[in-house]
Order: structure tokens, then C-alpha cells, then sequence
């Protein structure tokens, strides 16, 4: 879990069955254990009306777990970006009482509901379980590019090079943590690094 | 007789600069000898003649060279002005709020006239002539909002209202007190306030928006805010803080005069007729240390502040490398006597 923090930082839930008519659920890693936890609760049928797109990283794993689960559709993707044209046809598709569960590590979170604001979905009517990597996606607020994965405080802009402080300040339009010039009053200031999001 | 506009910059040669009569309207922050966040929110009507509250959209002998700053600060990077879709009618909300305004308030300078839907609008200072038609995007070089606050001093937030909160959904923010509008668009009340120290702690944002949600129209309100900049720069953005960020180790005790300015924002919030949003107009107001301390009441005001500010408000606002040498600077203008209360100079 991810301590707590600034009001902008996001706060995660634990899955549960919503009532609806369909459930669409994007997930990574280990975000498919927050599903089979789900799945413990949920009433029988429920995944009859589910659609789960997962992408379940270099090891693999878990992807027999959420078959077994027998979905009304299963997708599994290899990054996020190649499953994102199947993520925005099925929200543009979408009717009233389809719920979106989304489960797996802040990036995946974040830019999948990114996503789904862009389609007109309420923020707060969205199921979110972080687990796994603490890892954060940043914004350069100078150069305005993106860094994934960054485990560590300060970290490095992967676009213009400047040292970053990783701040709490979160947006979710950008599906983003800010990353502001750590040294920028003194370049020859260099903080020592710390590995702190894993 | 109209204002006499200043020929000036605000980067590379910095020759802004404030006149005698300036100085005096300077809108200066401290009504005591201390400083702590409160929600000190006032109905924004008229002050005595003279004040920057004579009219309620200042414009000032500033005017050109801040319109200038703008325009140079969009040619650089236009993420700096953004609407979110919805937010269009909010955009001639507030273009019909500053034409209005500022023809009152300046009509030497500023014409407005209306005929059913077609306007024109003549800015002299800015050799502006334009007749278009109010709501028809398509009549105007820019879209509303963009168009009217390329011709206004200060920033400009839009925030619509809705779900009882507070979202800055559109903006106009090139003199920006280093915060982010392409980064904080689409955030709400708490969301766009969430890095600011101790006010949460103390149930500022929450006073705060109770009371903003329920600004009437005609009945706009107010609020001082300050911090401090380095050479009098208008575009303190973090989007640039990389490069401004080294003006803040320079100061030394020879300099601190010239190079050291208060930097105070007026803040006021206006509910909008068509959308029923609310606009926050932020007019920022530079002064350097060696005019603001021709008032001597001033000079002993600030010291004994910066001296007793809180670290955590002092490293928020950036002071925190050159604090030691500027109250030592100001130290020497306070012999301790008292001082008269309310902001004006004695």
C-alpha cells in the first residue's frame, strides 16, 4: 500500500462486485490477484458479462488463474499501449451499467483511467486496487515528457536529462506524478539517490 | 489624462521599474507584524482613489509591457493558455466581464460598444480595433478567453462548478507563482491546492471553498497573497524554474535592494453570468526591497516578518537560500519602534 500522502496523490480501494450489466476489468501483474480475490465475492455468473484485459508482464504469470475464471472475453496483451485501441473501442461501445475495474500497479491504474475519463467516465464511479511495483509514471514539467517505471528519488527525465524530484502532486488528466528540477538554484547540488518506489 | 505606460522588461535586462506614485499604491500584504495562512476573504469593492482597488480590474502604468511579457511567454510555450472543451462559455463570460471593466474603469484608453450581438472593441494602448460577434467563436483571432486575457494584466483561472467543488478547467497563467496549469488543469478545489503546507491542516481549503461556491454574481470578492521573487520576472513558471532557478543564489547584501521584490497577488472571484463558473483573476504586483523600504513603516513591517516566518512557509515560498541575508539587509532599517496598524505607508 502506498503511504499516505497530499490530497491530489490518488487513494486506492479494495475490488468488489459491482451490480451492473457488464464488468470491464484492465489489469497488470499482480493486479490479476486483486481479480481473483474479486472473484471469491462475486456472485455466480458474474463473469459471464466480464471483459478482462491483461497484461500480465515478463514473467506470465496469472494468466490461467483469469481464464479459469471463464470471462465472456479475455484479452492479453504484451505493454499497455497495444492493449489501449481494444480499451478504447470497448469504453466507446460501452452502454449504461457497465462497471470498469482496474487493478496492478499505479501507471496501469492511472493511464487506463486516464482513458476512461476521455470517454466520459466519472472517476469515482471506478474500482481501483494497487498492487505489485510502487513504481511511478512522471511528468517533466519542463520538458513535458514522460518517464515510466521510475523507482527512484531523485530521478533522471528520460527526454532532457534534468534531476527531478519525484513529487506526491498527482494528475490524473496526464496520469502522472510531477517531476520538478531537484538542483535547478544549484546545478552542482546533486542529492544522493534513493531507490523508494519499488 | 490617461496612464503614462512604462516601456520595460521583465527578463534578460529587467528595467521594470515602479514610478513614485506606483510605489504608493503598492498593494502591500502585511496588515501586522507577522504572517500565518488565514482565509482572509473580503467583498472586492471600491477603495479610495489612488489604490489599485479605485477600480476593481486594475490596470496599471504596467499595462504594455505585461501584455508584451505574454505574448512572448505563448510564443514560447502555448501550454500556457488551455480550455477544456466545456468551457467556451465561460471564455465570453469573461470577455464580456474585462471589456466592461475596463472601459469603466479606463475609458480614455478603452472603448466598448454594443449592437445586439455585434461588438467592437477599440484597446488604444494596444492599437487594438475589432468588431466581431459575441459567442461566434469563429469573429475572434483567438477563442474568448484567450483573446481578452492577452489584453489584461494578471492570470486568469476559469473554474467551473460542479459536484459542490471547484475545477480549474481553463486558464490564462503566464506569471504564475510556480505552479502549473497544463499540469493542474482539470483538478479540483483540493486537488490544485494539495502541495501547499500547513493551510489543509487547518481547514483553509475547506472555508475557503464553502465560501467560494457561494459567490453571487455582482458580488465578487477578494484576497491578498504573497511570496517573493528574484529580479522583478513575471514568468516564475516551474515550467522554467530550471532557468530562473539560479537567479536565487545572486543575492548578496550589495544587491539585495535591487534584485530582491515582494511579490503580491490580488486575488478576486467573480461568478459568471452564462455558465455559472467562476473566474479568479490573479494580478500580480512587483516591488523591489529599495522601493518598497522608501516607506519606512513598510521596511520594519517586513523584516519582522520574513524574520518570524515558519521554516515550512519559508521553504514553500522559495526564500530559503537568500532569508538570512535579506533580514539581515532589512535589520537595518527597524529600529524597533511600532508600527501603525492596517497595510497602508504612515
Amino acid at each position: 500500500m502506498a503511504a499516505k500522502s497530499i490530497i491530489s496523490r490518488p487513494v486506492y480501494g479494495t475490488l468488489s462486485p459491482q451490480p451492473g450489466k457488464h464488468h470491464l476489468f484492465v489489469a497488470d501483474a499482480e493486479g490479476a490477484l486483486a481479480i481473483s480475490d474479486l472473484a471469491a465475492k462475486a456472485p455466480s455468473g458474474f463473469f459471464a458479462d466480464a471483459h478482462i484485459i491483461f497484461i500480465p508482464g515478463h514473467d506470465g504469470k496469472h494468466v490461467a488463474a483469469l481464464e479459469a475464471l471463464k470471462p465472456a472475453q479475455f484479452y492479453q496483451g504484451p505493454t499497455f499501449a497495444s492493449a489501449l485501441p481494444r480499451l478504447k473501442q470497448t469504453l466507446a461501445n460501452a452502454h449504461m451499467g457497465l462497471r470498469l475495474y482496474l487493478a496492478g500497479t499505479e501507471g496501469l491504474i492511472g493511464q487506463a483511467m486516464q482513458v476512461a475519463l476521455e470517454a466520459g467516465i466519472d472517476h469515482t464511479s471506478i474500482q481501483t486496487e494497487h498492487r505489485g511495483s510502487l513504481a511511478r509514471r512522471i511528468q517533466c514539467v519542463h520538458c513535458k515528457g514522460i518517464t515510466e517505471n521510475v523507482t527512484t528519488q531523485p530521478a533522471t527525465c528520460s527526454h532532457c536529462g534534468l534531476l527531478l524530484l519525484v513529487r506526491d502532486h498527482y494528475s490524473r488528466r496526464l496520469a502522472a506524478f510531477q517531476g520538478v528540477c531537484i538542483n535547478a538554484e544549484d546545478r552542482s547540488e546533486i542529492p544522493p539517490t534513493e531507490e523508494i518506489f519499488r | 489624462m490617461g496612464i503614462t505606460f512604462r516601456k520595460e522588461t521583465f527578463r534578460d535586462d529587467f528595467t521594470f521599474k515602479n514610478s513614485p506614485e506606483h510605489i504608493r499604491r503598492f498593494p502591500f500584504p502585511f496588515h501586522e507584524d507577522s504572517y500565518m495562512y488565514a482565509v482572509n476573504i473580503e467583498p472586492h469593492v471600491l477603495g479610495p482613489k489612488g489604490s489599485v482597488l479605485e477600480n476593481l480590474i486594475d490596470v496599471d502604468e504596467h499595462y504594455v509591457a505585461e501584455m508584451q511579457d505574454r505574448a512572448l511567454v505563448l510564443a514560447e510555450d502555448p501550454l500556457r493558455c488551455q480550455s477544456l472543451p466545456h468551457m467556451t462559455l465561460a471564455g465570453w463570460d469573461l470577455l464580456e466581464l474585462l471589456m466592461e471593466q475596463q472601459a469603466l474603469g479606463y475609458p480614455e484608453h478603452f472603448t466598448l460598444t454594443r449592437n445586439g450581438d455585434r461588438w467592437r472593441w477599440t484597446n488604444r494602448p494596444l492599437g487594438i480595433d475589432d468588431t466581431f460577434t459575441f459567442g461566434d467563436v469563429s469573429t475572434l483571432p483567438y477563442g474568448p478567453m484567450e483573446y481578452i486575457t492577452r489584453q489584461s494584466q494578471g492570470d486568469f483561472c476559469i473554474l467551473d462548478q460542479r459536484d459542490g467543488n471547484l475545477w480549474m478547467d481553463a486558464g490564462m497563467v503566464t506569471t504564475q507563482a510556480d505552479w502549473s496549469l497544463d499540469f493542474d488543469i482539470g483538478m479540483n478545489f483540493f486537488e490544485w491546492h494539495a502541495p501547499v503546507p500547513l493551510a489543509h491542516e487547518k481547514g483553509i481549503f475547506v472555508r475557503a471553498l464553502k465560501f467560494l461556491t457561494n459567490i453571487q454574481q455582482g458580488k465578487p470578492a477578494r484576497r491578498l497573497n504573497w511570496t517573493m521573487t528574484i529580479n522583478p520576472r513575471l514568468d516564475t513558471s516551474p515550467e522554467n524554474y530550471h532557468k530562473w532557478g539560479p537567479d536565487r543564489a545572486t543575492v548578496t547584501p550589495e544587491n539585495v535592494g535591487d534584485k530582491v521584490h515582494l511579490r503580491v497577488e490580488l486575488q478576486s472571484f467573480w461568478r459568471l453570468p452564462r455558465s455559472n463558473g467562476i473566474v479568479f483573476p490573479i494580478r500580480c504586483y512587483l516591488i523591489k526591497m529599495d522601493e518598497l523600504v522608501t516607506q519606512p513603516k513598510w521596511a520594519r513591517r517586513l523584516h519582522r516578518v520574513i524574520r518570524d516566518l515558519p521554516e515550512e512557509l519559508a521553504n514553500y515560498k522559495g526564500l530559503t537560500r537568500y532569508r538570512a541575508t535579506l533580514v539581515e539587509w532589512l535589520s537595518k532599517l527597524d529600529d524597533g519602534s511600532p508600527t501603525s496598524a492596517g497595510f497602508g505607508p504612515d
